[in-house]
């Protein structure tokens, strides 16, 4: 009940903030002294709370990172966890300063739902997790289905384009929450779960016997999941966008979590104006010298954030894929700071 | 008289004590009051077009002419990928429609039936009655539905090894296909029959009442009615079986398929779980509205049938219910609209209603929150008063006529 009123709640709540919440996030933030996050509500590896309610994964250091940047301590982050169907409402409204909960970029949200999104921190395509005993081998092969997914997801609308592209049929039943999905899916009241695959990485883990249930080989779109702010505040927007950047940078460039401070004796040009020993790069954000410094002690550089959350070591055991960089064949690539 | 003297006059001359007189005083705080209500729509209005533009975000309702992409299982008209939100509206509309009307009905039988229960002599079937309403109504409904859907229809077998139901189709975890008809040619005269035969018992029953009035003799209306309305369109399907090659009306069978049985007509078990949940829950309300309007029933009612020699059944039913709904009725209608609203929790078992398919999946695509809520708000309102209005008329038919 109450989750499926925070549409109207945020949407009253859009109605009466003050025009101002828009503008100057950066200064509402410090002046609250954290920043909030909106996260999913529970996808290992991006974001999770465990029992103590301590929040881990990909997303959250994300938003450690962001935290860390503005007030040199990863804990200055807050989380508010939010339904796929909440997400947008919660961000535009200013319940969240920033979404870091695996959204895709697209362009219609990008344009006309009033967001920017900063980049991409997973590149991601949706795939089909099906039971081992159904005996399918493809996707193709899928016609007559019924499909378990999230509502109010990119999914809904690439399932729909799959199957009537291929002329296959196919039943979508759609839920609000990722819990009830997987349920719905581990009782069999599916043939077939679709999300981001590495959303079904992580929620096979939750299923009863994981092991009873194969991820199909077809990618049916394109997913690159990554942070938004509101349109319209430069700062914020550059605050965000290039925290991430640093990180991507920092793995680029060899600066891990331990070494951060050795290598500000570094003598190449590029670490020194990335950790601020030359160029005043987190002045111009509105942040201080030690902004990436302070990102990187936080959470790591990209790499060692997506090893430690979602990589081959760790339960879901996601291979890096798309997401190496670039100088190894992948997709992630920073602008430089310079 | 003395009294007189220290009461203001509302006959005052003088103009400063205009503002003594309570009618210049009410009007005042009316039109007050108006501008306060006037002033603070026009902010809100102003104010959230001010912020959607601040924010870039577009308004306007043009967005609905477009396409919608994603599928919902249960629709009731014509759907496709491609219909506009427009469509999506409707679909979702009727959804909700759907599962209120059913759990109407079925609310108010069982809560008929619960709330006549607990006060039986009976005590089994009292202390029955009591424990379903104190359990009932005092668990979440959201919790309920849970059960319902996630607990109780996950018995089921899986989808490939349906529950054959013989002539009643297939039972498994993904609904039920019941078997769907299939219409021949001569299928219009047993409507036709069955029409006849429904207006003839309309002729019947103000035949019989007049004859009733004037000789005091009963008219056995039920088994003559029956025989019209079940009877005649009997005979008109085999008329029109012998004189057509095709049969008047068959069934078609679901039949097992890869991915579950095929065909037929389908009942998804999202809709049962949610009416399964609104219908109980609601009818333990309805269950305590309506021993409490039989309770409102002076005894002497009862005593005085009696001795008119009434059967405790036809007491019942002819003299204590019928009093006993001047009471029930309104507050009936507010469960009536409770669960209507209430239905709006179909989203978290994935049941495609107004405010999930509508307020949820086509907002969260096209990102217009303004636009989708105040559609359905507006719309919940509107069924909310429709069913205020039809109850209310119905009250005022019931209603104690005094002469």
């Amino acid at each position: 009940m109450k989750k499926s009123i925070v549409p109207l709640v945020a949407g009253a709540a859009l109605a009466v903030t003050a025009v101002s919440a828009s503008a100057a996030t950066l200064d509402d933030v410090k002046a609250k002294g954290s920043v909030q996050c909106g996260v999913s509500q529970g996808l290992p590896g991006f974001s999770n709370p465990d029992a103590q309610g301590n929040w881990s994964g990909l997303d959250v250091d994300t938003c450690k990172a962001i935290a860390a940047a503005i007030f040199g301590n990863g804990d200055a982050a807050k989380f508010t966890p939010l339904s796929a169907k909440e997400r947008f409402t919660a961000l535009q409204s200013g319940e969240v300063d920033v979404l870091t909960r695996n959204t895709t970029w697209t362009m219609s949200r990008d344009t006309d739902l009033g967001l920017n999104f900063t980049g991409v921190n997973y590149y991601d395509g949706q795939g089909f997790m099906v039971p081992k005993d159904l005996g399918v081998s493809s996707a193709l092969e899928l016609s007559g289905a019924s499909v378990c997914t999230n509502t109010g997801t990119t999914t809904e609308l690439n399932v729909a384009d799959y199957f009537r592209s291929h002329d296959m049929d196919y039943e979508v039943v759609a839920f609000e929450k990722a819990d009830e999905v997987v349920a719905a899916y581990d009782a069999g009241r599916c043939d077939v779960y679709t999300t981001d695959q590495s959303g079904l990485y992580a929620q096979k883990l939750k299923l009863t016997n994981p092991d009873d249930h194969v991820i199909l080989p077809e990618i049916i779109s394109k997913e690159p999941l990554g942070p938004a702010v509101r349109q319209g505040d430069d700062q914020w927007f550059n605050v965000v966008k290039w925290t991430l950047f640093a990180l991507i940078n920092a793995e680029e460039l060899g600066v891990t979590q331990d070494n951060v401070d050795e290598m500000k004796n570094s003598d190449n040009p590029s670490i020194k104006r990335l950790l601020g020993t030359e160029g005043s790069f987190g002045e111009s954000i509105g942040l201080d010298k030690e902004w990436a410094v302070n990102a990187i002690k936080a959470v790591g550089n990209y790499g060692e954030m997506f090893d430690r959350n979602v990589g081959p070591d760790t339960e879901l055991g996601i291979d890096r894929g798309l997401n190496k960089l670039w100088s190894d064949g992948g997709l992630q690539y920073a602008p430089p700071v310079r | 008289m003395a009294v007189q003297d220290v009461l203001p006059s509302r006959k005052g001359s003088s103009g400063f004590s205009a503002l003594n007189d309570q009618r210049v005083r009410g009007a005042i705080f009316q039109v007050l009051l108006i501008v306060a209500i006037v002033s603070f729509a026009w902010w809100i209005i102003h104010n959230t077009a001010a912020n959607l533009r601040a924010q870039g975000i577009g308004f306007g309702f043009g967005i609905l002419r477009d396409s919608a992409g994603f599928q919902i299982n249960q629709t009731l008209i014509d759907y496709q990928e491609t219909s506009s939100y427009v469509r999506v509206y409707f679909v979702g509309l009727l959804n909700t429609l759907l599962v209120s009307f059913i759990g109407v009905i079925l609310a108010t039988i069982i809560g008929f039936i619960v709330g006549i229960s607990r006060l039986s002599k009976n005590w089994v079937v009292a202390r029955a009655a009591y424990v379903y309403i104190e359990v009932l109504r005092n668990i979440p409904l959201l919790l309920q539905i849970f059960i319902w859907y996630f607990a109780v229809l996950r018995l089921l077998p899986a989808k490939r090894d349906a529950i054959d139901l013989g002539p009643f189709g297939l039972l498994n975890i993904a609904g039920w296909y019941a078997p769907s008809p299939v219409l021949g040619r001569g299928f219009a005269l047993v409507v036709a029959a069955l029409v006849i035969g429904i207006v003839a018992t309309f002729v019947l029953r103000a035949w019989a009442r007049r004859r009733q009035m004037a000789t005091g003799e009963i008219f056995p209306l039920f088994r003559v009615a029956l025989a019209l309305i079940v009877g005649l369109p009997l005979i008109a399907y085999f008329v029109a079986g012998f004189t057509f090659a095709n049969p008047p009306f068959s069934l078609e069978y679901p039949t097992p398929g890869n991915f579950g049985p095929r065909g037929g007509l389908r009942v998804f078990p999202e809709f049962i779980g949610l009416l399964m949940a609104l219908s109980f829950y609601t009818a333990s309300f309805i269950a305590e509205i309506v021993r409490a309007g039989i309770l409102a029933v002076p005894n002497g009612q009862t005593e005085a049938s009696y001795s008119l020699g009434l059967r405790p059944g036809h007491t019942l039913r002819l003299v204590v219910i019928p009093q006993a709904m001047r009471v029930i009725i309104p507050p009936l209608t507010s469960q009536y609209l409770n669960l209507t609203k209430n239905s709006s929790l179909a989203v978290a078992i994935a049941y495609p209603d107004l405010v999930s398919v509508f307020a949820g999946t086509a907002l969260n695509q096209t990102g217009r929150a303004v636009e989708f809520i105040l559609i359905t708000m507006a719309t919940y309102l509107t069924i909310s008063l429709v069913t205020s209005l039809f109850m209310n008329w119905y009250n005022r038919s019931v209603a104690l006529v005094e002469r």
